[in-house]
């Protein structure tokens, strides 16, 4: 039937919109954040990096302890792995171990509420931002970042990753930045890189928990319904077999 | 079988049941020649019972108030069974809506339904469009994030241009000086009952309108024109089962690309739910690009086109406002002889074509900010966009029509 070839079409246009779509970002490039939220190990280790390092100033008001066993930890991996602090029951939310008051006092502003940041910034984004601290001596935290100019973030992992200095190199007549590695940290860049990919995944999964059954429950929906395309589309055959055009 | 035939039988006698049934359904007589374009219609009503059902499910959960909106929705995402289906479903049916509207009103501009005797029809069209215009704007501040928050402040705004009462009316909106508490509460008001009450109203009487007068196909001919010995159109077939089960196959073909979008791809890549969303309100805080979201950003792009006159935007307002109205008098303005686009001469398929190009082309300057190159090329596509109506009764007066077939052909 020639409308229903037609409805395809129309189908096909509709989900090539999304592919159209282009993240957009200032100057520096954003470096692709290798997403996989099947990967649980990896998202368990984001939850550890983000518990112990992320949460001191942030919060992540909407999201609930106990919601980890989404990515596979048993209540007491949740209880004893990620340190909960004295009071907080499994069912709390993830509350900043700084109050916000306090950090508002040291930073400026007060630290955002990072429960569904990987909406609002792409996970390239927040692979890339995490990775491009820079020492910096005219910032009053001493730090500043490459794609996120005078951040009133310090750079809370540089521990881990070392750190990192903005080398400007003329380049045929224009300027061209670059991020170089000055005093190294306890892990090597590679181990900070996987890091921070663990991390970025954890983000991403917080920003949208539901996004680890959306998908699967997606294909049982869609092969349901192409089932019963074919049963309408049989009765809708049947039933006008007698129309002459 | 017996029991259920005098069961009818007794509310007939009290109730105008099976005579409803058959003027409505049964033996309503639509043209047997139907295309692609005319699923749209029953598409659109199966996206306001998608969106009545889910939107009655998220507010049992959602808080109208400005400190706990933005949890709310975030709660429904996540604490809620099934939140995350409801939210998505609400959201997409949102877009989608508009999709199958507009495809539903370019099937009307292509074959002439708003011509002659439909001209009420498709002025009650427009006002539904019109009311889920303000229907999904409403809506759309009701998650308080950025985006929410500053298109309603953009928006609110416009209606302070017009001149003399201008300052009055934004504040008779928003119910305070800036957009705040009380605003999402009278948003959420209209958005849940006032506007949808009325919408229920409009499409019945569509419907009403329509069933009135018959259905206009794809050849713009009159089916009633040659009728049997029975009175019945010979064109015709009864909606019911004919068009009935044409309908499901079409509906099931929709939902396989809307339940494709709701569990793959519910942010559309940022176009059905934009990521500034995901950042609660601030008032302190300014975003740097401030787009409507896509429906309505042909009209947006209209409105940036006009140069504000006498440090006045009233005039793009209107130059807006005007883009949106002119669609009520199509079955005035256009003077064919002939409805079907299939029967038209070559002028009236070129402008329709224009016209097709300056919408989908200013809705997307429209998400776009606003750069010099830009702004002329809103310019010029609004004048393309008005010329085709305004030019309408000359170069459909002038055109060369080929005839129209005697009864309806299938292609």
């Amino acid at each position: 039937m020639n409308a229903i070839k037609k409805l395809w079409m129309l189908a096909l246009l509709l989900t090539a919109v999304p592919a159209v779509a282009v993240a957009s970002s200032g100057g520096f490039h954003l470096d692709k954040a290798p997403i996989d939220l099947e990967d649980k190990v990896s998202l368990q280790r984001g939850a550890k990096l983000f518990t112990s390092y992320c949460l001191s100033c942030h919060g992540a008001s909407y999201m609930r302890y106990n919601r980890l066993k989404d990515i596979g930890m048993s209540e007491e991996q949740i209880e004893k792995d990620l340190l909960l602090p004295e009071g907080t029951k499994l069912g709390s939310t993830m509350q900043a171990a700084m109050d916000k008051e306090a950090a508002k006092q040291v930073y400026g502003v007060a630290p955002m509420d990072l429960s569904v940041i990987a909406r609002s910034r792409s996970p390239d984004w927040l692979y890339t931002y995490m990775r491009s601290f820079y020492v910096d001596s005219s910032r009053p935290s001493g730090w500043n970042n490459a794609i996120f100019p005078n951040v009133g973030m310090p750079h809370i992992l540089a521990e881990l990753q070392g750190e990192q200095k903005l080398e400007v190199q003329a380049n045929e007549g224009h300027e061209v930045s670059k991020l170089v590695l000055d005093k190294p940290g306890s892990i090597g860049t590679t181990e900070y890189d996987a890091a921070i990919a663990d991390l970025t995944n954890y983000l991403v999964f917080m920003s949208e928990p539901a996004k680890l059954v959306r998908h699967k429950i997606g294909f049982i929906v869609l092969g349901f319904l192409f089932i019963l395309l074919a049963l309408s589309y049989a009765l809708k055959k049947e039933i006008w077999k007698n129309i002459h055009h | 079988m017996k029991l259920l035939n005098a069961l009818i039988a007794w509310i007939d006698a009290r109730f105008p049941l099976t005579s409803t049934w058959r003027a409505h359904v049964s033996e309503y007589y639509a043209p047997k020649n139907f295309n692609f374009w005319y699923f749209f219609g029953s598409l659109a009503m199966l996206v306001l019972v998608i969106q009545i059902a889910s939107g009655i499910f998220l507010t049992m959960n959602y808080k109208p108030d400005a400190l706990f909106a933005f949890a709310s929705v975030e709660y429904i995402m996540r604490d809620v069974q099934w939140g995350w289906l409801l939210r998505y479903i609400h959201s997409t049916g949102a877009s989608m809506f508009f999709v199958v509207v507009y495809l539903h009103m370019f099937r009307g501009l292509m074959y002439g339904s708003y011509r002659k005797p439909r001209e009420l029809l498709w002025i009650i069209g427009m006002i539904i469009y019109l009311s889920l215009m303000g229907e999904a704007f409403m809506g759309y501040l009701l998650p308080w994030g950025q985006m929410s928050f500053w298109g309603a402040q953009v928006i609110v705004n416009l209606f302070s241009s017009v001149p003399f009462i201008g300052p009055d009316l934004a504040l008779l909106i928003r119910g305070d000086y800036v957009i705040s508490d009380v605003t999402l509460n009278r948003f959420f008001a209209l958005h849940v009952i006032a506007i949808p009450l009325v919408l229920v109203g409009i499409v019945v009487a569509h419907l009403v309108a329509l069933h009135e007068v018959g259905s206009n196909n794809p050849d713009g001919i009159e089916i009633k024109k040659h009728k049997n010995t029975h009175g019945k159109p010979l064109d015709g077939i009864p909606f019911h089962p004919y068009y009935t089960v044409k309908d499901i196959v079409g509906s099931v073909v929709f939902l396989i690309i809307f339940c494709a979008i709701i569990f793959f791809a519910p942010d559309m890549g940022g176009y059905f739910l934009e990521g500034n969303n995901f950042v609660p309100a601030d008032p302190m805080k300014t975003p740097e690009h401030i787009a409507p979201v896509w429906y309505f950003t042909p009209y947006y792009a209209i409105l940036r086109a006009v140069p504000p006159m006498f440090g006045s935007q009233f005039p793009g307002v209107v130059a807006m406002g005007a883009a949106t109205m002119i669609f009520f008098f199509l079955p005035w303005l256009d003077r064919g002889k002939v409805k079907s686009i299939r029967y038209r001469g070559p002028i009236y398929k070129t402008f329709l074509a224009l016209f097709v190009i300056s919408f989908i082309g200013l809705g997307w300057l429209g998400l776009m900010p606003a750069t010099p190159l830009y702004t002329w090329i809103a310019r010029v596509l609004s004048v393309v966009y008005f010329a085709f109506f305004l030019l309408m009764p000359w170069y459909t007066s002038i055109d060369k029509c080929k005839d129209e077939p005697d009864r309806v052909t299938s292609k």
